[in-house]
């Protein structure tokens, strides 16, 4: 059984069709990369997986179980599947410790004292130990973005989507940010990103969806898919951004 | 060529062109504004003067002596103003940031409150406050209540209370709307409630945006505490009537004026840096 299934979703906002119908299966251990121009629904596809947008039809299904069903409490789900936007949205008015604490206080109920020795050794394995106690505002946006994952990773989430989480970071940082998704790649977390880093996808996904117009229009493996592709808006969409 | 500068403006912190060219500016422009108030400061000094009922002016309200006389006891009498503003205060502070709150509720079950909350401010910032003052100040009285429960004081304190918790929760609820709704994106994403994120996300966030925007209505406050004065207290303001009937002078209400612009003036500096400091942090 597939770790994640969606059958059909469709989203809607206003008019505007986001999502027409997305049928995808992402599998324990998978790194699944959505590629596509801005506005073919990336985003609001991550966003509809984490709830935060409600879909208008067809379900999402977590371990066999639909997770779209209305009147059901999100909060629960999303504390489940973590999600790292590419704007950072990091509280300003707390340390990135702080940050990284508030969740699993409030969620999962955990002492300040019970989560110190975790949350330090999080920080240590993504090399951040001595940005601990520093404000977001002290911190560049390479280091901004990877306490951001790690206050994602606090929650032990089943699942990360990562919304194109290094198109707001200059050049040079997205580096760093690229080698945390290794680092949780070689982990076996499973995650879903929707990226604009074509040799990133190439170079890790399991799987490589091209989203157009809200519908994936070819799925397969990076080999084939950026080697061979079949459709003719695939074949343009990658000369253009190759 | 920086030789060339270094050598024309002589000694130690040698100004480039751009810069000896700037200072020359500010130099101008101090001397112009030093020039032009002088001028002005002059021609009210030696033109009010003249005017024909400047004497009796002078001996009404800026008389020394009655100055001297009464500003003891309008210090004293300033203290009541004081001893209102800080009873009322945090009681402005929590019922506005109640009503705020109650304004930006979700859940249809508590819809009642929200629509309490939109009445509530519209009503209050509606009205004059000397108005409200005077509703309830002479109307709940009115009521025959007994001996410690009849006095203005308590009832011109709730109708100010009333006001101004009006005015800081349309602030306060300002100060929520200027939070991104990435933030609140955040808050869920990570599990948290709507309670949770509003408690420890977005309403740090908002009262520290606003907090300039609320000092000016608190100064604004100490002010509007002097209308109480018409309901019976005995505060600064009336005491300076007492004063003026007595003496037959206008002065005691210059030293009203003195006490109250020695607190204002350095709290509404006070308040203006604090918003200049928030605008270049957003900047």
């Amino acid at each position: 059984m597939a770790k994640l299934d969606l059958k059909g979703v469709t989203k809607s906002f206003g008019d505007n069709m986001v999502c027409r119908g997305i049928d995808l299966s992402v599998d324990e251990g998978e790194m699944v990369c959505l590629i596509g121009a801005s506005g073919s629904g990336k985003s609001t596809l991550l966003r509809c997986i984490n709830l935060l947008e409600p879909i208008d039809d067809g379900c999402i299904l977590l371990d066999g179980v639909d997770i779209s069903e209305p009147g059901l409490d999100p909060q629960p789900i999303r504390a489940r599947i973590g999600i790292v936007f590419q704007s950072f949205n990091l509280f300003p008015h707390m340390t990135a410790a702080e940050n990284v604490m508030l969740a699993p206080r409030r969620v999962l109920g955990k002492s300040r004292d019970a989560l110190e020795g975790p949350v330090k050794t999080l920080f240590e394995r993504f090399d951040l130990g001595q940005r601990m106690h520093h404000y977001p505002d002290q911190l560049s946006g390479g280091q901004q973005q990877r306490v951001a994952i790690i206050r994602a990773l606090a929650m032990a989430p089943e699942i990360m989507l990562f919304d194109e989480i290094t198109s707001a970071l200059d050049p040079e940082l997205v580096g760093e940010v690229l080698d945390v998704l290794r680092q949780l790649r070689s982990e076996g977390m499973t995650m879903i990103l929707a990226t604009h880093e074509m040799a990133f996808a190439r170079e890790l996904a399991d799987k490589v969806c091209f989203l157009d117009a809200g519908r994936i229009l070819e799925e397969g493996p990076p080999d084939t898919l950026f080697a061979d592709p079949k459709e003719p808006r695939t074949r343009a969409f990658l000369k253009r951004v190759l | 060529m920086t030789d060339q500068t270094r050598s024309q403006s002589g000694s130690a912190p040698a100004l480039t062109r751009r810069q000896a060219y700037e200072q020359r500016l500010r130099r101008r422009s101090i001397t112009i504004a030093a020039g032009s108030t002088l001028a002005v400061v002059l021609a009210v000094v030696l033109l009010v003067p003249l005017s024909r009922g400047w004497d009796a002016v002078k001996r009404s309200f800026f008389n020394g002596e009655v100055f001297a006389k009464t500003f003891p006891g309008l210090l004293d009498a300033f203290l009541m103003n004081v001893a209102i503003f800080l009873w009322c205060a945090p009681i402005i502070a929590v019922l506005g940031l109640l009503i705020a709150l109650f304004r930006d509720v979700r859940s249809p079950a508590l819809y009642p409150l929200r629509l309490f909350g939109a009445i509530y401010t519209d009503v209050f910032r509606g009205l004059p406050v000397i108005l409200v003052i005077y509703l309830i100040g002479f109307g709940v009285p009115g009521l025959g209540l007994p001996r410690p429960w009849n006095s203005p004081y308590i009832w011109g304190s709730l109708a100010l209370i009333l006001v101004y918790a009006a005015y800081v929760a349309e602030v306060i609820r300002s100060g929520i709307d200027s939070i991104h709704h990435s933030q609140r994106a955040a808050a869920a994403s990570l599990g948290l409630s709507d309670g949770d994120t509003m408690r420890y996300v977005v309403l740090p966030q908002a009262i520290r945006n606003v907090a300039p925007a609320n000092m000016n209505l608190f100064i604004a406050l100490q002010k509007d505490v002097a209308l109480l004065s018409f309901i019976g207290p005995v505060e600064v303001f009336r005491q300076a009537g007492v004063y003026k009937s007595l003496l037959a002078n206008f002065t005691p209400y210059v030293g009203a004026a003195v006490i109250f612009l020695a607190l204002t003036i350095p709290a509404t500096r006070y308040a203006d840096y604090l918003m200049h400091k928030q605008r270049r942090r957003q900047s």
